[in-house]
C-alpha cells in the first residue's frame, strides 16, 4: 500500500513533466500544423542552461530564471529563422527539417558542455522529505514538480480560455486568415506562441534534471513519450494533454515497479522479470494501440 | 531508352568496382559500397510507401532491426547448439541464408502488418507520431531481451551459408547485395507500373477519390507497408551479415530519420532515387567525420537547407529545375 501510493505519486511527477512538454508541443501541432522533434531539444537546452548557471552559483533558482527566458529566446529563434518557413510546407519536410535541428542542437550541446552527463541538485530547502500521509514521506522535490505543474495547467487553462491571448491563439487555430484580416499579426502570435512552448520545454527539463541525468540525447526519448501522450489525449487539446500525461505517468511508472512481480504469480521468477521488463517498456504503446482502436484520433479531438 | 544509359553505366560501375580498387584499401572501399547498397535497399522499401504510397512512416528502422535481429539471434542458437523452442517441437537455430532472410522478411513483414493494421487508421500528423512510437517500442523490446545481449547487442559468429558462395569473402558478399538489390529494383519497377502501383499512386494523390471509385484504399496502403517493411527486413538481415553484429542501435529513431533523409535525399518516388540517395548520404557521413568528429553539427544544417531550398532532391538540385517538380513529389 505505501509503494502503491509512493509509485502513483512517481507516476504522477513523470505526468506532469510530459504535460509540461506536450502541452506546447500540442499548442505547435494543433494551431500551426507544425511537426516539431526539436521541441526535445529545447527540453535538453533549458536542462543544460540550468545545470550551468547553478554549477557557477550554486543556486538552483537563479538557474531556474535564466534557463527559461533564455530557452524562450533560443526557441523563438529557431522559429523565426527555420519553423515559419515550414508553416506552409508538409508534414514531411517539417520532420526532416526538425529532424536535421535535432542533429545541430545535439551536437551543440556535447561541444559546449562535452559529452559527459551533468549533475543538477534541486534546491537544498526542497531536499528533504514530507510526510503526505501518517507514517509515508514522499521527496519535497518530486511533491513540488506536482504541485507546480498542475499549477501550470491551470494557468494554461485559464490562458486559453479567459484572456485575449488565449482567444487569440485558439482564433489563429481555426481559421488563420480570417485572423490576419482582423488586423492581428498572425506571424508574431505564432513566434509568441513557440516562445511559450520553448519554455514550458525548459521548465520540464530543469524539473527533470535533478530526477533524472542532464546529458545529450534527453531530449529524443521523452519527445517519442510525448508523442504518445499527445497521440492518446488528440492534437491540439490541452486537456487531452494533461489526462494523457498523467496516464501515461502513471501507466509507465506503475508498470515497471509492479508488472515483474505481478507475473511472478504465474511464471517462474526468472521468466517473470525479463517478460515482467519487456511488457513494463512496452505498456504505453500497448495503451496508446488500444487507445487508437478505441478512438482513432484521441479521447479528447480539438477539431471534432 | 535514353535513361538506360546512366543505370547501365551504375551498373557497370559497380560490377567492375572490386577490382579497379584493387590496388587500395579493399575491404574499406567495398565494405562502403555494400553499405550504401544495403541502405539503398531500406531507402527503397522506404520509398515504396513515402514515396509512392504518401505515407510518412517514421519507424521504419524497426523492421530493419527486426529483420537483423532474427538473423543474429538463428545464427546464435546455431552457434551453439541450443534449440530455439523446445515446445511443441524442437527448432534449432540456422545459419542457412535460404532460411534465415525469409525468414528475417517474414517476421519484418509480420511486423509491419500489425503496425500497419494499427497506424493506417490514422493519418498525417498521428502516423508519423504512431510509427515513431511503435518504433520505439520495439527497441524498447529488443533493448529488454537479456538474452541476446540487451543492451549491448549481439555478435555474429560468422556470416549466414549461401551455398556455393563464401559470404564471409567481402568480394562475394558485395556481389550477392547487388544481385539482390538488382532484382529488388526489377521487381520494384513491375510493382509500380502494375496496377497496385498505380492504384497506390493515385491513393498518394487523392485518397478520397480513390475510395470514391471503389478501392478498398486502407487494404491497399496496408500491403505496401507490410511489403516495405518485409523488404526493410530483408535489408536488416544484409546489415547484420556485413556487420556480423546486431544491436538496438539498429533499430533507434535516429536509424528511421537516415531512412527518410535517404529517401527525400534522392527524390521521392524516383526508382532510383534511393540509390543516389544512400550513395550521397553516406559518402556525406563519411567525409564529414574524416573531417571532424561533431560532423553532425554540419550535416543537422544541410539538412534543413536541403529542406528549405532543395525539395525535389539531388536528382532535380543537379537539374537545375527545383521549382517545377515540387508540387510532383508532395504526398
Amino acid at each position: 500500500m505505501l509503494l502503491l501510493i509512493e509509485q502513483v505519486l512517481n507516476g504522477l511527477q513523470l505526468g506532469v513533466t510530459l504535460f509540461l512538454l506536450a502541452a506546447g508541443l500540442t499548442l505547435v501541432l494543433g494551431i500551426m500544423n507544425l511537426v516539431n522533434l526539436a521541441h526535445g531539444s529545447l527540453y535538453m537546452v533549458g536542462a543544460f542552461i540550468c545545470a550551468s548557471v547553478a554549477g557557477a552559483t550554486g543556486s538552483f533558482l537563479l538557474g531556474l530564471v535564466v534557463a527559461l527566458p533564455a530557452t524562450a529566446l533560443v526557441g523563438m529563434a529557431v522559429e523565426l529563422v527555420v519553423l515559419r518557413r515550414l508553416y506552409a510546407r508538409d508534414h514531411l519536410d517539417q520532420v526532416l527539417a526538425t529532424f536535421g535541428l535535432i542533429l545541430f542542437f545535439n551536437e551543440l550541446v556535447r561541444i559546449l558542455w562535452g559529452p559527459r552527463a551533468l549533475f543538477l541538485d534541486g534546491p537544498s530547502w526542497l531536499s528533504g522529505t514530507v510526510e503526505i500521509l501518517p507514517g509515508i514521506p514522499y521527496p519535497a522535490f518530486r511533491l513540488a514538480i506536482i504541485v507546480l505543474g498542475l499549477a501550470v495547467a491551470l494557468f494554461l487553462a485559464w490562458l486559453t480560455t479567459r484572456t485575449r491571448l488565449g482567444m487569440l491563439i485558439r482564433a489563429g487555430a481555426s481559421n488563420r486568415e480570417m485572423v490576419s484580416a482582423l488586423g492581428v499579426d498572425v506571424r508574431w502570435l505564432y513566434t509568441l506562441v513557440f516562445g511559450i512552448g520553448a519554455m514550458l520545454a525548459a521548465l520540464a527539463g530543469v524539473m527533470a534534471g535533478p530526477i533524472y541525468a542532464v546529458e545529450v540525447g534527453m531530449g529524443e526519448s521523452i519527445l517519442i513519450l510525448t508523442f504518445v501522450v499527445i497521440v492518446i489525449g488528440g492534437i491540439g487539446s490541452i486537456r487531452g494533454a494533461f489526462v494523457g500525461s498523467l496516464l501515461v505517468g502513471v501507466v509507465d511508472t506503475l508498470g515497471r515497479a509492479f508488472l515483474p512481480g505481478l507475473l511472478k504469480l504465474f511464471l517462474m521468477p526468472a521468466t517473470a522479470d525479463g517478460v515482467g521488463a519487456s511488457l513494463a517498456s512496452m505498456a504505453i504503446y500497448i495503451l496508446m494501440a488500444a487507445v487508437l482502436i478505441w478512438r482513432p484520433r484521441g479521447l479528447f479531438p480539438a477539431h471534432a | 531508352m535514353r535513361d538506360l544509359w546512366p543505370l547501365a553505366l551504375v551498373l557497370l560501375a559497380a560490377l567492375a568496382l572490386p577490382f579497379v580498387v584493387a590496388g587500395m584499401d579493399l575491404a574499406y572501399v567495398v565494405g562502403i559500397a555494400t553499405r550504401i547498397m544495403i541502405y539503398a535497399l531500406a531507402g527503397i522499401s522506404l520509398n515504396l510507401i513515402l514515396g509512392y504510397g504518401g505515407m510518412v512512416s517514421f519507424g521504419h528502422a524497426a523492421f530493419f532491426g527486426t529483420g537483423a535481429y532474427v538473423v543474429g539471434i538463428l545464427s546464435t542458437h546455431a552457434t551453439y547448439g541450443e534449440p530455439l523452442t523446445t515446445w511443441p517441437f524442437e527448432v534449432g537455430g540456422t545459419e542457412q541464408a535460404l532460411i534465415a532472410w525469409p525468414l528475417a522478411m517474414l517476421a519484418a513483414g509480420l511486423l509491419a502488418l500489425v503496425i500497419g493494421a494499427l497506424s493506417l487508421r490514422t493519418a498525417g500528423l498521428y502516423f508519423i507520431m504512431i510509427t515513431l512510437a511503435f518504433a520505439q517500442m520495439i527497441f524498447f523490446f529488443f533493448v529488454s531481451l537479456q538474452a541476446y545481449g540487451g543492451e549491448d547487442g549481439l555478435s555474429l559468429f560468422a556470416r549466414s551459408q549461401a551455398g556455393p558462395l563464401d559470404l564471409g569473402d567481402d568480394r562475394q558478399f558485395y556481389y550477392l547485395v547487388l544481385a539482390l538489390l538488382a532484382l529488388v529494383l526489377f521487381l520494384k519497377s513491375r510493382l509500380i507500373e502494375a496496377r497496385f502501383g498505380r492504384v497506390l499512386q493515385g491513393i498518394r494523390d487523392n485518397e478520397r477519390r480513390m475510395r470514391a471509385l471503389g478501392y478498398p484504399t486502407y487494404r491497399y496502403k496496408l500491403v505496401a507497408f507490410v511489403i516495405s517493411g518485409a523488404l526493410a527486413g530483408l535489408a536488416g538481415a544484409l546489415i547484420a551479415n556485413q556487420t556480423e553484429f546486431v544491436s538496438p542501435a539498429f533499430l533507434d529513431w535516429p536509424r528511421s530519420g537516415d531512412f527518410i533523409v535517404i529517401v527525400v535525399l534522392g527524390g521521392m518516388g524516383r526508382l532510383y532515387g534511393p540509390l543516389a540517395g544512400a550513395a550521397l548520404f553516406l559518402l556525406l557521413e563519411e567525409v564529414l567525420a574524416a573531417w571532424t568528429e561533431h560532423w553532425m553539427i554540419i550535416l543537422g544544417p544541410i539538412l534543413v537547407l536541403l529542406v528549405l531550398y532543395a525539395r525535389g532532391g539531388v536528382w532535380d538540385l543537379i537539374a537545375g529545375r527545383l521549382s517545377r517538380r515540387k508540387a510532383g513529389a508532395d504526398g
